[in-house]
C-alpha cells in the first residue's frame, strides 16, 4: 500500500478507503482460519440465539415421554430421562462456550500481565514470580480439582470449577509471554522508547503489548479449548456439576443411562459430534490466525 | 567443571523449593474450603447407626479422626507436621476406606500399572507421530504429504474422553475383540496373570497413543518444515546425499531436540493423564485410586496420589534441564 502511494500518489487519492480496509483483512484470510471461524460462528450464534425461542428449561427431567425417536417436534429425540435432546444440546453448548471465554479471558490476563513484568523488569522480582510459575506447573490440575470437587460437592456452582481451571491454568502462559518479553527487552525500538523517556508502564503498554497481541489471540482460543475440555472431563467423571447442561454433562447422562444399549445412540453419538465439531472449529481458528500472522510477518 | 557443578546445585535447588511450594500449596488449598471432611464423616457414620450415637461418642470419634487426619491443632501445627511425615516418611497415615492399609502401601501398589501402561503409550505415540510428521514435514511441498498432516489436524482436537469412548465403542461393542469390563487378577504374579493384564492394557494403550499421536505429528511437522529450509540441509543436498540421509541425519537429529523435551514434560504429566485412562477403562493405577478416593471421601490417599504426581512432575522438569546439554551441544550451561 505505502509502496504504491509513493510512486504513484495520484492513484493513491483515488482509492476509496473501503478497498484499502479490505486490503488490510486480506492477509488474515486463508482457508484454515475461515472454515474455523464459520463453525465457530455457526455453533456461537446459535447456541446464544436459539435459548431464547424456548420456553422449557433442557435440565428437567421427565419434562417429554422417554426415548422418543427423531421427529419435527424432538430433532433430536428425547432421552431416557424425559429430556429433549437438541435443547440440551443447544444449552450445553451455550454453557460451554460460555465457561471457555471466562476462563480464557481470565487466564489471559493474568498471564499476559505476569509473564509481561517479569520478563521485563527483570533481576530478583523475575526470580521470584518465575519460581511461583514454575510451582503451579508442577500441580496437576485434574488431581485438584478432584479433591476439590470432593471437598465442595453439591455447593460448587458450576462456574467455581472455571475459577480453578483458572487459578491453575495461567502459568503455561505466563512461561511463554515471559520468554517473548525477554527477547523483546534487547530490541533497539524498546531501547529507543526508553531513552525518549518513557517509563517502564508506558513501554509495556504502548510498545510491548501490541508484539504480544497476535501471540495472545491464539493463546485465548487455545485456552478456551483448554478450559471446555477440562470441564467435560470432570463432568463425564461425574464431579462437575452434572445437573448443568455441558457437552461433558451429556455425555455423563447418556454413559450413566446405558444409551448404547438401550438403542439410543442419538444421545451419544449427538453430543460427541457437537464437541468434535466445536474443537475442530477452534483449533482451526487459533492455527489459521498463527499462520495469518506468520504470513503477515513474512514468515510463511 | 566448576560451572558445571554451579548449574547442577542451582537447578536441584530450584528443584526443592518447587516441590516445597507445590506441597504448601496441595496443603492449604482444601483447607480454604468452608466443608470439613470429618463432618460429612461423622454424618455418614452417624446415618448408619440411625442416630444412635451418644454426644460423648462423637466427641471421641472426632479427636481420633483428627489425629488420623493429622487435622490436630491449630493451621501452623497441622503443616508443620504434614511437611516432616511428608519429607522425612513419606508417611500420609492410614487409608480411610482400606483402614488400617497405611497409603504409600495402596499408591505403590497401583504405581507399576499406571507407569507401564503410560510409559509404554507416550512412548510408543511419540516415537509413530515424529515418524508421521518428519515425512510430512520433510516432503511438506507434496500434495500427499497434506494428508498426513490432516491425520494430525483431525486427531489433535479430540478431547480425550470422547476418543476413549469411541475407542470402546468401535473395540468392545461393535467389533467385540475387547471385554467391556476388563478384570485384572490380584496376588502373585504367574505368566498367565501377566498375559492378561497386558491384553486388558491394550485397549486403554490403543487410546493413549492415538490421543499422543495427533499432537507429535503436527509439532513434529511444524519443525521439520522449518529445519528442512536451513542452509546446512541445502548443502546436504548440493552435495548429493540422498532424500533418506537427509532426513534422517540432517532434519530429524535437529529437529527432535525440542520434541525430547516435549516427551520429557508429557512422561512428568502421565499420573495427570492417567485420572482418565484408568477410570474409563477401570485400571488399577493411580488415578482409578484418586477416583474411588475422591468419591469416597478418602484424603490421605488423595494427598498421597497428589504428592506422587507433583514429584514426578517437578523430577521430570529436573532431568531434562539436567540432560538436556548432553543431546543438545548448541546449549550452554550458564
Amino acid at each position: 500500500m505505502s509502496a504504491s502511494t509513493a510512486t504513484a500518489p495520484e492513484a493513491a487519492t483515488s482509492t476509496p478507503t473501503a478497498a484499502r480496509r479490505r486490503d488490510a483483512l486480506l492477509w488474515l484470510l486463508n482457508p484454515r482460519l475461515a472454515i474455523g471461524l464459520a463453525i465457530i460462528l455457526i455453533m456461537g450464534v446459535g447456541s446464544f440465539v436459539l435459548p431464547l425461542f424456548n420456553t422449557v428449561d433442557p435440565s428437567v427431567q421427565a419434562t417429554y415421554l422417554k426415548n422418543l425417536p427423531m421427529s419435527f417436534e424432538h430433532p433430536l429425540g428425547t432421552n431416557a430421562i424425559g429430556q429433549d435432546i437438541f435443547w440440551f444440546l443447544v444449552f450445553a453448548v451455550r454453557n460451554s462456550l460460555t465457561l471457555g471465554i471466562l476462563v480464557g479471558l481470565g487466564v489471559t490476563v493474568i498471564a499476559t500481565t505476569i509473564g509481561l513484568s517479569a520478563g521485563y523488569i527483570g533481576g530478583n522480582f523475575e526470580r521470584v514470580v518465575m519460581l511461583f510459575v514454575d510451582s503451579f506447573i508442577t500441580i496437576p490440575l485434574l488431581p485438584i480439582l478432584i479433591i476439590l470437587g470432593a471437598v465442595i460437592r453439591g455447593n460448587s456452582n458450576f462456574l467455581t470449577v472455571g475459577v480453578i481451571i483458572m487459578i491453575f491454568g495461567w502459568a503455561w502462559g505466563a512461561r511463554t509471554v515471559r520468554s517473548m518479553a525477554l527477547t523483546l527487552r534487547e530490541r533497539e525500538f524498546i531501547n529507543m522508547a526508553k531513552f525518549s523517556g518513557a517509563n517502564t508502564f508506558d513501554v509495556l503498554l504502548r510498545e510491548v503489548f501490541p508484539y504480544v497481541t497476535s501471540y495472545m489471540l491464539v493463546a485465548f482460543i487455545n485456552t478456551v479449548l483448554f478450559a471446555i475440555n477440562t470441564e467435560a472431563t470432570l463432568a463425564v467423571i461425574g464431579l462437575s456439576k452434572v445437573e448443568v447442561p455441558t457437552l461433558g454433562s451429556i455425555i455423563f447422562w447418556a454413559l450413566n443411562y446405558n444409551a448404547l444399549f438401550t438403542g439410543n445412540y442419538v444421545w451419544i453419538v449427538a453430543p460427541i459430534i457437537a464437541t468434535v465439531a466445536l474443537f475442530l472449529g477452534l483449533f482451526l481458528t487459533s492455527t489459521g490466525f498463527n499462520q495469518a500472522f506468520a504470513s503477515k510477518r513474512g514468515v510463511a | 567443571m566448576i560451572g558445571v557443578l554451579q548449574y547442577v546445585a542451582k537447578r536441584v535447588g530450584l528443584y526443592l523449593v518447587v516441590l516445597f511450594i507445590g506441597l504448601t500449596i496441595t496443603f492449604f488449598l482444601p483447607r480454604l474450603m468452608p466443608t470439613n471432611p470429618i463432618d460429612g464423616y461423622i454424618g455418614q457414620i452417624q446415618a448408619r447407626a440411625s442416630g444412635a450415637l451418644t454426644a460423648e461418642a462423637i466427641a471421641s470419634l472426632r479427636e481420633n479422626l483428627e489425629v488420623l487426619y493429622g487435622l490436630k491443632g491449630d493451621l501452623f501445627t497441622q503443616y508443620v507436621s504434614y511437611l516432616e511425615r511428608v519429607v522425612l516418611r513419606f508417611d500420609f497415615g492410614p487409608s480411610f476406606s482400606f483402614y488400617p492399609q497405611p497409603v504409600s502401601q495402596i499408591i505403590f501398589g497401583a504405581v507399576p500399572y499406571t507407569l507401564g501402561l503410560l510409559l509404554c503409550s507416550t512412548t510408543i505415540a511419540w516415537i509413530l507421530g515424529n515418524l508421521v510428521g518428519l515425512v510430512a514435514g520433510y516432503f511438506h511441498t507434496k500434495r500427499a504429504a497434506s494428508v498426513l498432516e490432516i491425520v494430525g489436524i483431525l486427531l489433535y482436537p479430540i478431547p480425550y474422553y470422547i476418543l476413549a469412548v469411541t475407542v470402546i465403542l468401535m473395540l468392545s461393542y461393535v467389533i467385540p475383540i475387547f471385554p467391556l469390563s476388563p478384570s485384572f487378577p490380584v496376588g502373585e504374579m504367574t505368566p498367565q496373570k501377566f498375559g492378561m493384564i497386558i491384553y486388558n492394557s491394550l485397549l486403554p494403550a490403543i487410546t493413549l497413543i492415538l490421543a499422543g499421536f495427533g499432537w507429535n505429528i503436527l509439532s513434529m511437522k511444524a519443525l521439520a518444515v522449518s529445519t528442512t529450509e536451513e542452509p546446512y540441509v541445502t548443502y546436504a543436498r548440493l552435495k548429493g546425499t540422498s532424500n533418506g540421509t537427509r532426513m534422517l541425519r540432517y532434519v530429524f537429529r535437529n529437529a527432535m531436540l525440542p520434541q525430547v523435551t516435549a516427551l520429557a514434560l508429557s512422561l512428568g504429566t502421565i499420573f495427570n493423564g492417567a485420572l482418565l485412562t484408568e477410570m474409563l477403562f477401570s485400571y488399577p493405577g493411580v488415578g482409578l485410586i484418586m477416583r474411588t478416593a475422591a468419591s469416597s471421601g478418602d484424603y490421605n490417599v488423595l494427598y498421597g496420589a497428589i504428592t506422587i504426581s507433583i514429584i514426578a512432575v517437578a523430577t521430570a522438569g529436573l532431568i531434562i534441564d539436567l540432560i538436556y546439554p548432553l543431546i543438545d551441544p548448541r546449549i550452554r550451561h550458564k
